[in-house]
């Protein structure tokens, strides 16, 4: 169930976050339900070959995220939480959403310039979509 | 019970040409720690002061509850030590070893050490010189692991042997930790490995601990931020401020106290915050111990 978490030790982020997106992901494509039980830290930290306090920080973290709940002394499940998968969507839009605006910034483009570009992507879709559907 | 499997208090040695100073150190029971340190740093020393082998001219050592070295006999039952020179006799099989250590040892598990030499891929009727040393490695874990000990001390177990047998090591280590009720302190400078599988992390240089804490605390704190600054404009004293590198248009902090209100204190100068990276141990480790021996020069 959680052999296939992959940790990237050329991926520039820490590991809990890596491990965090993975569950995350696990989630968003249904493979992990609401209300399933996942691996205890320990298991999950044997698994991995990673460090116990490593788990245990993605854990916490997704905890507070809701992901995931935490009773005491039971274990961990997926959190009965119905809307999820869009909310963490939402996340990852966001987060590509920073990176467009770092990389605006680093081309030396104003705001203003980088909310020209996205409306300029967004038209380009659209037509893109309008092309496919007149064909 | 204590829940401490290994406490340092105010420990102390001094040869003619190296001293191991203050050293204070906890292990809470279930976790791993990695000691960090260059060759001739101290850590051989501890790990020896910690196993009785070497007395402190200062300070107490206990270990699973007993004071080292007066009460080592009854402590050494239940540690399993592997260190780079572990003596094992050249002309004897593997399987000889692991007689002779069930005869010693009561708690010694059949099974398990079967299982090992399997999933090392070792032969009992091999005979010590004729491994490799990598093979050497893993038969003296074998050994250290079979015994079920409560506190593995192991003095650079994954130095020298191939990235496959790594993988199995530290996969073995971590299988001791599934009960919560082993302790594992060792020694390494493959910053790869600690970081991997260590809990806590203590890094010692010159005979002294100059830092130790979670490891994720300690990835956390430590961050290097890239900037571009307008000319003219010089940066806030912020705290925490290990090293500042790169040139004067394009400064590199490195801080071990970062916190985000760094990011905008920066941009609200005028600076551009180009990228705040994350540090590896190892580059931590380096920062760490090049800051403090400028902060000492000798």
């Amino acid at each position: 169930m959680h052999s296939d978490i992959v940790i990237s030790q050329t991926d520039g982020r820490p590991m809990y976050l890596q491990i965090m997106e993975q569950i995350k992901q696990r989630i968003a494509v249904g493979e992990w339900t609401p209300g399933d039980e996942i691996p205890s830290i320990r298991q999950l930290a044997v698994a991995l070959r990673v460090s116990v306090i490593t788990i245990k920080r993605a854990y916490l973290e997704l905890e507070r995220e809701g992901v995931i709940v935490t009773q005491q002394g039971k274990g961990s499940i997926v959190a009965p939480d119905p809307d999820l998968s869009s909310r963490l969507y939402d996340e990852e839009l966001a987060e590509h959403l920073e990176q467009v605006v770092r990389l605006g910034m680093l081309l030396g483009l104003s705001s203003k310039e980088i909310v020209h570009r996205l409306r300029e992507a967004i038209d380009r879709l659209n037509e893109a979509q309008l092309t496919k559907e007149t064909l | 019970m204590n829940d401490l499997s290994v406490q340092f208090e105010g420990v102390s040695k001094k040869y003619a040409h190296f001293t191991l100073e203050n050293i204070n150190l906890e292990l809470p029971t279930g976790s791993i720690m990695g000691f960090i340190g260059a060759n001739g740093a101290g850590k051989s020393t501890t790990i020896r002061i910690l196993m009785g082998l070497v007395h402190q001219d200062q300070g107490s050592v206990h270990v699973l509850g007993h004071a080292m070295p007066a009460e080592q006999a009854a402590a050494k039952l239940d540690i399993g030590f592997v260190s780079e020179d572990m003596r094992l006799y050249k002309s004897a099989t593997i399987a000889w070893h692991m007689e002779f250590i069930r005869s010693i040892y009561p708690r010694w598990d059949q099974p398990y050490a079967e299982s090992l030499l399997r999933r090392f891929d070792l032969k009992p009727q091999q005979k010590i010189k004729g491994l490799s040393h990598g093979q050497r490695v893993k038969a003296a874990l074998l050994l250290a692991l079979a015994r079920r000990p409560r506190l593995l001390v192991l003095d650079e177990p994954t130095t020298g042997i191939d990235p496959v047998a790594r993988h199995e090591v530290l996969g073995e280590l971590m299988a001791v930790l599934a009960d919560e009720e082993r302790t594992i302190l060792f020694s390494s400078h493959n910053t790869l490995d600690v970081e991997q599988i260590s809990d806590q992390i203590a890094f010692i240089d010159r005979g002294r601990i100059i830092d130790i804490d979670d490891k994720e605390i300690f990835l956390d704190r430590w961050r290097r931020l890239r900037l571009v600054l307008p000319p003219d404009v010089t940066l806030p004293r912020f705290p925490g401020i290990v090293e500042v590198g790169g040139s004067d248009r394009l400064p590199v902090l490195t801080t071990n106290q970062f916190d985000p209100d760094m990011v905008s204190a920066c941009q609200n100068t005028g600076a551009t915050v180009q990228a705040v990276d994350c540090m590896t141990l190892e580059e931590i480790f380096v920062a760490n111990v090049q800051s403090r021996r400028e902060g000492q020069a000798v």
